[in-house]
């Protein structure tokens, strides 16, 4: 497998803050790499960071960014907005806030192709009619006509996801696609991205919160805590032997259905996830971790734990304890 | 054991404007709802958005008058109260601990206005009682000085639960109170809420769309669709073995961390239910798989099995 989208070392910071540290993530060609971690993590500024759409006032570095060979970094603007909406797409979390409520769906889906690829009105309508049906949406020349608000919440993310898909492109982003969504519906619509991965060749860096989601769906998985990249591993590995202590401590306060224990408390985390200043050194777990000694104030080793599989921490590896059945 | 709340029959339509010359619809957002919740126990309520669970938390505490049906509160006629003695007996957790709080003011007063509302305690009886709430549910002193935004939305959230059982309440309504938090946060909450649950004796009516959750907090499980509980049941025995086909779709869409399962198809198609535009027959038919002829004319009643709970499906 080839690297599609490859980032090493990315810095971003807001002021004060630093937001990302040094976060390194490849995603393979025709993979889905879920991004996981609590809010406050760094996840979507990634994605921004990426999409080059940070919020004014942040900045970004890297030793490398690269985009199918495409150095990202070294990008115009103008250069990037020819990417971005093509050949790398977005969807966010809530639909409702990245659809203009304006604009009727299929003008806002056929300026994506009128604008990017030169089409003609006429056949942009008419691919977003096809791709409409292909998310699974029903009567979708109807909906060309229709205003966002008028849609249901499962129907909008379709029609993001539908309009993500324009220019075929090869990378797709997923900020949380699913959050705001019925479970009933959030299943659907992670079919849908399974199956878009499957038939259409695409990339996907799906960023969640959720490990449910990230066991069913993710090939690799990069966990993040307080702006890095603390554990990355193929799914499996990750859910077998979890290496990382914040990783562990987030598989335990899972309630897992079938293996509920009512009169035992979950597993949680004690304290909250800290801000981090530039300058700051060592591990950004410490307060909260159980293992933490003096040695956790200085540079953190990443240790390798398997194939594909490595974390950032001071602890040799484990064979982690199963998870209890 | 005896039951901490009864509540039988209860009914809430909405009229909803459709439009300058269309005549006003009718919503029936909660549709003759019946069950009753024995005392220290727990009652999840799940179902999609738009079935009704959040009217029916509003309806429970006064925050909504219903248009039909009872709830019994320690023999008391509940909706025959007055705000000041509805208080004593229920109060509410909700899911967004940064909209709940009065962002203008110290915790410990927004902690201290339930008892000041009610007009009855001392200045230091005050003082004493949200001393002791906010060291029960976890929050030091010095952040009961602290204004919300000082707070993490764990604090928020043992705040909001701190305002809750300050007045000693019987029953508390638990409206997603964890669904804003993240996960590590999530099971501190549900574990604090078990604890002040064992004691304090409480009554939780327990609302949310995570069936994870309400699997690990609830003693029974109501299943509302489009207004009714179609199914209510022990929660070991709804979990092993659903019989409504609703409910069955529910568990099918939980993704457990199991890797190498998928994304299972959980089969309800793509018509999303309408509180506003109610089917005939079973109101799930539209979305059901097994759905045969009967189930579009005729209305299933629920049927009581012992130890099997209620279900409302003629194929059940």
């Amino acid at each position: 497998m080839s690297a599609l989208l490859e980032i090493e070392d990315l810095q971003v910071t807001f002021g004060g803050t630093a937001a990302v540290r040094g976060a390194s993530l490849r995603v393979e060609k025709g993979e889905t790499h879920c991004l996981v971690g609590e809010s406050g993590c760094g996840k979507s500024v990634t994605a921004l960071a990426v999409m080059s759409l940070l919020a004014r006032g942040g900045h970004r570095s890297a030793k490398r960014m690269s985009f199918a060979g495409t150095d990202l970094l070294s990008l115009s603007d103008r250069a990037m907005a020819r990417i971005r909406g093509n050949r790398m797409s977005m969807i966010f979390q809530e639909p409702m806030t990245s659809l203009n409520p304006a604009f009727t769906v299929g003008s806002q889906m056929a300026e994506v192709l009128t604008r990017h690829k030169g089409a003609s009105r006429g056949d942009a309508l008419e691919r977003a009619v096809a791709l409409m049906g292909r998310v699974g949406i029903t009567a979708p020349e109807m909906r060309l006509g229709q205003f966002p608000h008028q849609l249901s919440g499962g129907l909008r993310q379709r029609v993001m996801i539908a309009m993500a898909l324009m220019c075929d492109p090869e990378l797709l982003v997923a900020d949380e696609p699913t959050t705001a969504l019925d479970v009933t519906v959030q299943a659907q619509i992670l079919r849908l991205l399974a199956t878009l991965k499957r038939e259409l060749g695409l990339s996907i860096l799906l960023i969640t919160h959720d490990l449910g989601i990230v066991a069913r769906v993710a090939d690799r998985v990069s966990v993040m805590y307080a702006g890095e990249v603390v554990e990355r591993a193929p799914t499996a590995a990750l859910f077998r032997a979890p290496q990382h202590p914040y990783t562990r401590g987030l598989l335990s306060c899972v309630p897992a259905p079938g293996r509920v224990r009512r009169d035992k408390p979950l597993g949680s985390i004690p304290g909250v996830v800290p801000t981090i200043s530039p300058g700051f050194a060592g591990c950004a777990f410490r307060s909260r971790c159980a293992h933490a000694d003096a040695t956790c104030e200085h540079e953190i080793p990443r240790r390798v734990a398997g194939a594909a599989h490595d974390y950032l921490c001071r602890l040799a590896p484990t064979l982690a304890e199963p998870l209890p059945a | 054991m005896s039951a901490a709340i009864e509540v039988a029959g209860l009914r809430r339509e909405f009229r909803v404007r459709a439009g300058l010359f269309a005549a006003d619809r009718h919503v029936i957002a909660v549709d003759d709802v019946t069950f009753s919740i024995p005392a220290g126990s727990v009652l999840g309520i799940v179902g999609e958005s738009g079935c009704g669970k959040t009217t029916l938390a509003r309806l429970i505490l006064g925050l909504l008058a219903p248009t039909g049906g009872t709830a019994l509160v320690d023999g008391k006629r509940l909706f025959e109260l007055d705000r000041k003695a509805r208080a004593r007996l229920i109060q509410p957790v909700f899911q967004d601990p940064f909209a709940s709080l009065n962002p203008r003011r110290r915790i410990r007063d927004i902690v201290a206005l339930p008892l000041a509302a009610q007009g009855t305690f001392s200045r230091g009886e005050i003082d004493k009682r949200v001393a002791q709430i906010l060291e029960r549910v976890g929050l030091s002193r010095e952040m009961g000085e602290r204004m919300p935004a000082q707070l993490s939305g764990g604090q928020r959230q043992r705040a909001a639960i701190a305002r809750a059982l300050v007045l000693e309440p019987r029953i508390v309504i638990c409206d997603e109170p964890t669904s804003a938090l993240d996960v590590s946060v999530q099971a501190q909450i549900l574990n604090l809420l078990a604890d002040l649950r064992r004691d304090l004796g409480l009554t939780y009516l327990f609302i949310s769309h995570n069936l994870a959750v309400v699997e690990h907090v609830a003693s029974e499980v109501a299943v509302m669709y489009l207004g009714r509980i179609v199914e209510r049941n022990e929660t070991d025995a709804l979990f092993r073995s659903p019989r409504h086909p609703y409910t069955r779709a529910l568990l099918d869409s939980v993704l457990t961390p199991e890797p190498g399962r998928g994304v299972p198809d959980v089969g309800l198609g793509d018509i999303m239910p309408d509180p506003a535009n109610i089917p005939p027959g079973c109101r799930f038919h539209p979305r059901c798989r097994i759905a045969v002829e009967r189930c579009g004319s005729v209305p299933p009643q629920p049927v009581v099995h012992a130890d099997q709970g209620m279900v409302e499906c003629h194929l059940a």
